[in-house]
């Protein structure tokens, strides 16, 4: 049997765990938020200062997969405290993955000149304003662990795939009207395609949250997707 | 650190400016005496007292009431009984949440909640609070390297607010510590406007701009002795300064918008008293266009929490939207309706409209500022094109949501959800 004293030193490991965790989900959003800032400004140093932050998350991963399976290996956790632990690693990937997507952003900067039309950016502005918003609430819920909120998660996700498709289609239409815009406008369209993988990324976070507070797994509702691969413009063929 | 402006010379107001001024000290001290109640049994009259006397120093010039330590101590010192703390934090104006050492929420008062969704108590605050700042805050309060600390906290969304945070430790040796959150959004809102001005005014004022310029060239010019050229341009001029002088209501009221703090608790807005009001201050625009609004409004009290102005600018927003540009279809129908969709009980506002619709790519984009389906038809309607985006910058403060559905050829429908408490 363990002592209560050796189970109150494991419930500060797992705690600790998750304030990792959380503090990862506080950097990337800072992450993703200025790199959108440095893109919409054109902000070449603020650029370069997210390409470096993230490192704090590569560092941030590696340390909460260590902690993860040294607490697997000496406790040996059942059912709830296992899936927590197992949602750890899962999690921190996800954010990982959503730091690399930001730094991205933050490398197009430099081959953006800010001279694309406003509605661009503002578009890409919102798309990110989605994105970040939904990582925001998962990340909440991951404080709270009220899972009901999750579907409010899901609703976002439509609404990410909406604008996408709608600065997607923007987008060639820019491309095709002067083929001076094509570079700049497929990096704009690299950019959106990084942001709406971030939500795709806070919605793998959502269902595992699901996963270590129910045991199951969260139901699945839709086809996903967005639209780009039906998108024809007035006066093109469509690709067969 | 506060807002201190210039004319407070008469006597109330420069006692109010230093009781404001030293509400840090205040809220430290009426803290200091909140955790006595915790962990001491002393009379309420003590207690009284002791906030009597808080309130005393004060008021008393900045560099004598500078002694937090000693009036805690003193206070903790006679002791205290029965208070409730609750009462305490809630006469605290600003968001409050009291914690423990692994940083678990105790306590958050009734601002906390309303600025901040989804707080609850045993809930951890470094699990909320992820911002590398705020983080770094909580550390070292709770690694015992400081005693109390202050840093400034931007959250972007869902609506973008400044605070002055500070942490510091309740009492002696209570094992608790508080936040204090200082809205300092108002502070910030200068700034901001004239920042947004330059990037989005300055762009969208040059086109008018540029053609009163040309018509003022031609009439000293060529249409120098042209009476009907004078009359006509003039009148081309006089919609140019219109539509400017629009342009510059819509970017400040969206401004506003954008900066107000939190929608304060309490207040209610009956949605068919409001929502009638809108259909009448319409009329005319209406009857111009030829358009009839119908109403469907649902039985028994249609009321909600939130703000009446902010809701009648909704409202009024998307109804003039679908008299313009819904103009062909004849006829408007704004319906009430309970909706129990979901998690979120409350009511739907619909505002359907019979004209064209709207196509499908632009509907995610329409509520971003200066966008417009189509720009002409935008300009002879006297939009500006920010009419959305102040619909949509409301229906966030007050956590609703809008909807927009539409089928090209047959109208479109703006269906605004907002949650009952
Ligand atoms: N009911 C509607 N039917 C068709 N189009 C609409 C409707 N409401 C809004 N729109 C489109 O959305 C755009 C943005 O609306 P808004 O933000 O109110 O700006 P404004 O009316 O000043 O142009 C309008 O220019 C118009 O193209
Ligand atoms: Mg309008």
């Amino acid at each position: 049997m363990q002592s209560v004293h050796i189970v109150s030193a494991y419930d500060e490991e797992l705690k600790y765990l998750s304030k990792r965790i959380a503090a990862m989900g506080g950097h990337a959003e800072r992450m993703v938020e200025q790199a959108v800032a440095a893109l919409v400004n054109v902000d070449h140093g603020l650029a370069q200062k997210v390409i470096q932050d993230d490192l704090v998350l590569d560092e941030g991963q590696r340390e909460i997969d260590d902690k993860a399976i040294i607490i697997i290996a000496r406790r040996q956790p059942m059912a709830t405290d296992l899936r927590e632990i197992v949602g750890a690693i899962r999690i921190s990937a996800d954010i990982e993955r959503v730091g690399d997507l930001g730094k991205n952003v933050a490398k197009r900067v430099a081959s953006v000149d800010g001279r694309q039309p406003n509605s661009l950016f503002r578009g890409i502005e919102a798309l990110a304003n989605l994105a970040l918003t939904q990582l925001k609430e998962v990340l909440d819920v991951y404080a709270s662990r009220s899972v009901e909120r999750i579907g409010l998660v899901r609703d976002r996700d439509d609404q990410i795939d909406a604008m996408y498709t709608s600065l997607f289609r923007e987008l060639l239409t820019y491309m095709m009207e002067d083929p001076r815009n094509i570079t700049p406008c497929t990096h704009l369209l690299f950019c959106a395609k990084n942001i709406e993988r971030i939500g795709d990324h806070a919605t793998n976070i959502a269902e595992t949250i699901y996963y270590i507070v129910t045991g199951e797994q969260m139901p699945a509702d839709r086809p996903k997707g967005d639209k780009t691969d039906k998108i024809v413009l007035p006066g093109t063929v469509p690709a067969k | 650190m506060t807002e201190t402006g210039a004319g407070r010379d008469n006597k109330g107001q420069a006692w109010a400016a230093r009781l404001s001024r030293n509400r840090w000290l205040l809220g430290a001290s009426v803290l200091a005496v909140l955790a006595v109640y915790f962990f001491a049994g002393v009379s309420v009259y003590v207690l009284v007292l002791a906030l009597a006397a808080l309130a005393a120093a004060a008021m008393l010039p900045t560099d004598a009431g500078r002694q937090p330590a000693d009036a805690g101590a003193a206070i903790e010192a006679s002791g205290l009984q029965r208070l409730s703390g609750e009462y305490l934090a809630a006469a605290v104006a600003d968001p409050l949440i009291i914690f423990d050492h692994s940083a678990t929420i105790v306590h958050a008062n009734a601002a906390a909640f309303a600025a901040f969704g989804g707080l609850a108590p045993g809930m951890s605050l470094s699990l909320k609070f992820r911002a590398p700042e705020m983080q770094a805050l909580l550390d070292g309060i709770l690694s015992g390297q400081v005693a109390a600390d202050a840093v400034d906290y931007t959250e972007k969304l869902p609506v973008e607010r400044t605070y002055r945070v500070s942490a510091s430790t309740v009492g002696h040796a209570t094992g608790l510590y508080v936040l204090v959150f200082k809205d300092q959004s108002e502070t910030r809102r200068i700034d901001r406007m004239r920042a947004d001005f330059i990037a989005n005014a300055s762009h969208e004022l040059r086109t008018p701009l540029a053609s009163i310029a040309g018509f003022i060239e031609t009439l000293r010019g060529p249409a120098r002795n042209d009476a009907a050229a004078r009359d006509q341009f003039l009148q081309i001029m006089q919609n140019q300064t219109g539509r400017m002088a629009r342009l510059i209501d819509d970017l400040l009221s969206l401004s506003r918008w954008e900066m107000k703090p939190y929608l304060g608790p309490g207040t209610e807005v009956d949605l068919r008293q409001t929502i009638d009001s809108v259909i009448d201050s319409l009329g005319p625009l209406a009857g111009e266009n030829g358009v009839i609004i119908e109403r469907e409004f649902a039985n028994g009290p249609l009321v909600v929490p939130g703000d009446r102005d902010e809701l009648f600018q909704v409202f009024e927003n998307l109804l003039e939207n679908a008299c313009k540009y819904g103009q062909s279809g004849g006829r408007v129908t704004v319906s009430i309706a309970g909706s129990e969709d979901g998690q979120q009980p409350g009511f739907d506002v619909t505002i359907r409209d019979y004209g064209p619709g709207i196509a499908e790519e632009h509907i995610p984009r329409i509520t971003e500022r200066f966008y417009r389906v189509d720009v002409e038809s935008s300009r002879t309607q006297k939009g500006t094109g920010l009419g959305l985006s102040i619909v949509k910058h409301i229906l966030t403060r007050h956590n609703a949501r809008l909807s927009i559905k539409s089928e090209v050829g047959k109208g479109a429908a703006f269906t605004v959800h907002l949650p009952a408490r």
